[in-house]
């Protein structure tokens, strides 16, 4: 059955609708799980608040079980389904330079967005330095073409990574985040703040 | 803790079913830079046309029938401001502001911002994929590369916490 539009049970028309009506639902969700206060986001890293570790967790695993779910029920076909391809130099120093970018700037590029549009000026300039980012990498791209391109594996899964199966991977998953979720709740405790 | 949010795990199942639905409906995941991606790309196409034809990067969403604003995370990303500013309307949070520890001054605060940006959009392209479309869509689709986005993106900010700490505590 799915995923609709590229097995054409859908139109290719509406998928740029079908987009909008998600990133509604999407903007909504951040928003009210506080995720357009950067004094909020950068509690996590010290242990004030750690509601981004429960909410990213808790969506990456009902996304995941979801998706093994509907396969196992044949609702949808995984082979569809776009994962994206690792390059391991690349992911590796991008991850750590978004690190570095995440806590001088306390949002990422989607919460950004979605402070932005209650009117947040700090995250609207954090938006500002999206664009110079991106276009500083663009200009420079011949130079790092290499490296960008270095340790290709394809789309490749942690499950045949490991050479274990999806369901197994999952539930690693959940019960490290389980653990997680466990420290961060102790975390908060320990550093307790007002809410921002 | 009395708080104004969202229990934070409903909303992480809510984040998760939208992101289920985004596989579902259109076979991909959630994003956030690419849509930021495909407005530099448009601008800089506008500005200087013969660069980005002939440029490695921006050559592939430039040239006759591509118009890089008709992208999906650019749609997604659209439907992002409004629904969070739904939100922010029905919780009574819309409000023009510099959010800012009390310790900083709100310029401090709004140049830290644009460095973390410039960082976190030159990352982004370099690491194929922000926090949303390359850690939270990768490790639902059990990317490797979303994996490892994510242990790069959240163990360095742990990492370099202590060093920031004066902005934030």
């Amino acid at each position: 059955m799915g995923p609709l539009v590229p097995q054409e049970i859908i139109g290719a028309d509406w998928n740029l609708f079908i987009a909008f009506v998600i990133g509604i639902g999407f903007g909504f969700v951040l928003e009210q799980a506080g995720f357009s206060s950067s004094r909020k986001l950068a509690g996590l890293f010290y242990g004030y608040d750690t509601v981004v570790l429960k909410v990213f967790f808790t969506g990456a695993i009902t996304a995941m079980l979801g998706l093994l779910f509907f396969s196992l029920f044949g609702w949808i076909d995984l082979s569809l389904i776009y994962v994206n391809p690792t390059f391991i130099w690349s992911a590796i120093t991008g991850g750590v330079i978004m690190g570095a970018g995440f806590i001088i700037g306390g949002f990422c590029p989607g919460t950004s967005v979605c402070a932005a549009a209650i009117g947040k000026i700090d995250a609207m300039v954090f938006i500002g330095g999206i664009l110079l980012g991106i276009f500083f990498f663009a200009e420079g791209f011949s130079f790092m073409k290499d490296f960008y391109m270095a340790g290709a594996y394809g789309p490749l899964k942690v499950s045949d990574f490991f050479g274990i199966s999806g369901g197994v991977m999952a539930l690693l998953v959940i019960i490290a985040a389980l653990v997680m979720f466990k420290l961060g709740e102790l975390a908060e405790k320990k550093w307790p703040r007002e809410e921002y | 803790m009395k708080t104004k949010y969202m229990n934070p795990y409903l909303a992480g199942v809510l984040l998760g079913l939208v992101l289920l639905m985004a596989f579902f409906f259109s076979g991909r995941g959630l994003g956030a830079s690419g849509a930021v991606k495909s407005v530099v790309v448009t601008a800089v196409d506008i500005v200087a046309p013969g660069h980005t034809a002939n440029s490695d990067y921006y050559g592939k969403y430039v040239g006759e029938g591509k118009s890089p604003m008709k992208s999906w995370l650019v749609f997604e990303m659209i439907g992002v401001m409004v629904g969070g500013f739904l939100s922010g309307a029905l919780s009574g949070r819309l409000k023009w502001r510099v959010e800012h520890f009390p310790g900083i001054t709100a310029n401090r605060r709004l140049v830290f911002a644009a460095a973390g940006g410039i960082l976190f959009g030159f990352g982004s392209q370099l690491g194929r994929g922000c926090t949303s479309g390359s850690a939270l869509t990768g490790m639902a689709s059990l990317s490797v590369a979303g994996f490892v986005s994510m242990m790069a993106i959240f163990g360095t900010a742990f990492a370099l916490a202590y060093l920031l700490r004066k902005n934030w505590i």
